[in-house]
């Protein structure tokens, strides 16, 4: 019973774990050293801290997409962007303080955290009180973004030439796991807690589903739809506070280029619509880590540098199809054949009617969930 | 009614700035006319350089009249070349976007007595369409740092290659040299990676964390870009392997970004090749000379290392911003 609990509701995490699997099992067969950690520098070095490092950027973009994507049925592609303006900011700050404390780098991530606000509210009115198709709406600023924090960076690509900053971008002293993971970690647990006792999720979902109906049960879709631009802009900030911690400099022509992609197709591997309405940010999260894996995968299997594009896109295809409800639904057939018919089998091993009579009301249950 | 209102208002918000620009076109007298068609400052830190000493040599003070247009768009690019053309200067500058669809307007420009240079791009064209061109010759950056990697006096040469954009010109030039030296068995490339279409940093530090976690034993990094430079530095680092001056891995990036220059400075890195933005001066001094060469021209180029870097070539031709003597960007 609680078995079967636990089934419905991690069934939709089936494929982005099925997919991690996959990759997991190709990387052993190349060497069965994967898993293995080891400790560099006070801090743990492997593949698997390699990957939460890498990721962790695209992680917090991903969230943010996933919500966008619930509550306005459309992408926000400006994602990239807004991070390297809220990130140029945040440096314009910290390079022009007199002296770099961790009160300075908090002040200045604050601060940025407002910078992406207000890109998150740009992108959101236009969506929500203007109708604009999020994509067309966020076109706006993944155009033009680049160019505005070129003009705050002062034409130059400033340095962070700090201690706090690289501590940020690295590790901390003592600590075992390199920063940027911690800051990520911190965020999705942040995330869960404002679902778990918010509406957020119930609300986006229903705006994602049916605005019109959402709007005669009271729900204000421009409001839920503006208020995921917003938690989106929060995202960006974090996003590019470690993008730009991590690489020490700020780069605005090549900071998080074109992530957008992978936060897309991270939402899409973690088995949500990218049509809005009902959406897993586990999932999502999980299809991040997976995207970085296959990033790193590829690397392991020292695929030729020419031909690495093309084989990220046929392993992306792959997993597409394999996720398509066509797909999906042809497996769930099997399965229950299969299932239906071990249930027989069981039942005219045992000539226990008892089996049977047990195991319908729960699937009465699992019909009524 | 509404609708012609509007027809008539589109017309005039069309025709404003044709009426504005015509306005703006005097002749000075006994200045040079230049007109530069170039790409925006904003696409790179290279191009920014590029820009403000086109700014600073093609000026007033100089004895030069010049008309700058900047833009990533090829076909903006045309038409402003056009227009310069039409104004009648005596030199026309181009750093095509698209190294295609030009030839026309060549044509034009000879026909018009107007003498072309092509800047640090070139264009697919014939030789007969322009006067000469100045750009960096990326096969010759490729050599001189392979020759740098080759003179290290290393027992053997295991080296990690971090591809900038696969097909573009400055991979293909800088990635030709140590694929020949790799052919003829005077080094090993160990791993071959690519930081992708923006030289990214990330995709950098994965190529030698992948390396790392292979277990592959290396000894030098070849990036050819500074970002992707710092990437493999970052990746070695975080592995605690040893690197720079007294390390075990030797590291040499592309660009003479200053913070780059810097940490070569430092120890940090070993050495950096130059890519060169600056053209403005060579050609105004072809210009002033008054005898303009023909064909390509290729500049020369600097590769600094830790022996032979100085405050003056660091502040002289660098590009980016500078973080100070000392100062080490990981």
């Amino acid at each position: 019973m609680n078995m079967q609990k636990v089934m419905t509701r991690m069934s939709h995490l089936v494929l982005p774990i099925s997919v991690l699997l996959l990759l997991i099992i190709i990387n052993l067969i190349k060497g069965a050293d994967y898993f293995s950690i080891t400790v560099v520098k006070g801090a743990l070095y492997g593949n698997i801290p390699n990957i939460l490092f890498g990721a962790s950027e695209l992680v917090i973009l991903t969230i943010g997409m996933t919500l966008v994507t619930a509550a306005s049925q459309g992408q926000d592609i400006s994602i990239g962007v807004s991070a390297t303006i809220t990130s140029a900011i945040f440096v314009l700050f910290v390079i022009n303080a007199a002296e770099v404390t961790l009160v300075t780098i908090i002040a200045g991530f604050l601060i940025s955290c407002v910078a992406g606000l207000l890109i998150g509210a740009f992108n959101g009115i236009l969506v929500s009180i203007f109708k604009v198709q999020p994509m067309v709406a966020t076109l706006i600023l993944f155009t033009g973004g680049r160019s505005i924090a070129f003009m705050i960076d002062g034409k130059l690509s400033p340095i962070l030439a700090n201690d706090i900053s690289n501590q940020i971008g690295t590790v901390i002293p003592g600590v075992p796991i390199q920063t940027p993971i911690i800051l990520t970690v911190v965020f999705i647990i942040i995330t869960a807690w404002v679902l778990k006792t918010t509406n957020l999720r119930l609300y986006a979902q229903s705006v994602g589903i049916n605005p019109s109906a959402a709007r005669l049960n009271g729900i204000n879709p421009k409001k839920i739809i503006f208020l995921t631009f917003l938690i989106m802009g929060v995202c960006t900030a974090v996003a590019g506070f470690i993008a730009v911690n991590k690489a020490g400099r700020h780069d605005s022509v090549n900071l998080l280029k074109l992530i957008m992609m992978d936060a897309i197709l991270a939402v899409a591997i973690g088995g949500n619509s990218l049509s809005g309405g009902k959406f897993s940010i586990t999932g999502s999260i999980i299809g991040a880590y997976t995207i970085e894996m296959l990033n790193r995968t590829l690397l392991r299997l020292e695929v030729e540098p020419e031909a690495i594009k093309a084989f990220k896109a046929v392993f992306i295809i792959i997993l597409m199809v394999v996720s398509s409800p066509v797909v999906r639904d042809f497996t769930r057939k099997i399965m229950d054949r299969v299932r239906t018919l071990g249930l027989i089998d069981g039942v005219l091993k045992r000539h226990a009617p008892e089996t049977a009579a047990v195991s319908s009301p729960g699937s009465i249950k699992r019909k009524e969930e | 009614m509404k609708k012609r209102v509007l027809c008539i208002l589109v017309i005039l918000l069309v025709a404003s700035p044709l009426v504005l620009f015509a306005g703006g076109a005097q002749e000075e007298s006994g200045m040079i006319k230049v007109g530069i068609v170039n790409l925006p400052p904003e696409e790179s830190g290279y191009r920014q350089a590029n820009v403000e000493a086109m700014n600073s040599v093609f000026s007033k003070e100089n004895g030069y009249d010049a008309k700058q247009t900047n833009t990533g768009d090829n076909t903006e690019q045309i038409a402003a070349a056009k227009g310069y053309i039409r104004d009648g200067v005596d030199y026309l500058l181009i750093s095509a976007a698209n190294a295609s669809g030009w030839d026309d307007t060549l044509k034009s420009a000879k026909d018009a007595g107007i003498k072309v240079i092509l800047f640090d791009r070139l264009i697919d064209t014939d030789k007969a369409n322009f006067q000469a061109a100045l750009v960096s010759d990326m096969a010759y950056e490729g050599d001189m740092a392979t020759q740098w990697v080759l003179s290290l006096g290393l027992d053997k040469i295991n080296l990690i290659l971090i591809r900038g954009q696969m097909g573009s010109a400055a991979e293909i030039g800088r990635s030709a040299a140590v694929l020949k030296a790799a052919g003829a068995g005077k080094l090993k490339i160990v791993a071959d990676g690519t930081g992708g279409d923006s030289w990214s940093l990330e995709e950098a530090r994965k190529v030698v964390e992948a390396a790392i976690a292979a277990g592959k034993d290396f000894n030098v990094i070849y990036a050819q870009n500074d970002g992707m430079a710092q990437g493999a530095v970052q990746a070695l680092e975080a592995a605690g392997i040893s690197h720079g001056k007294s390390g075990k891995v030797k590291v040499i990036g592309f660009d003479f970004n200053r913070f780059a220059l810097r940490n070569v400075q430092a120890g940090y890195w070993d050495a950096d090749m130059q890519c060169n933005p600056r053209q403005a001066a060579e050609i105004s001094k072809w210009i002033k000379s008054g005898s303009l060469p023909s064909g390509i021209q290729y500049q020369k180029e600097l590769l600094l290392t830790t022996d032979t870097i100085t405050d003056e070539l660091i502040d002289q031709w660098g590009i980016n911003a500078d973080p100070g003597k000392g100062v080490i960007t990981r």
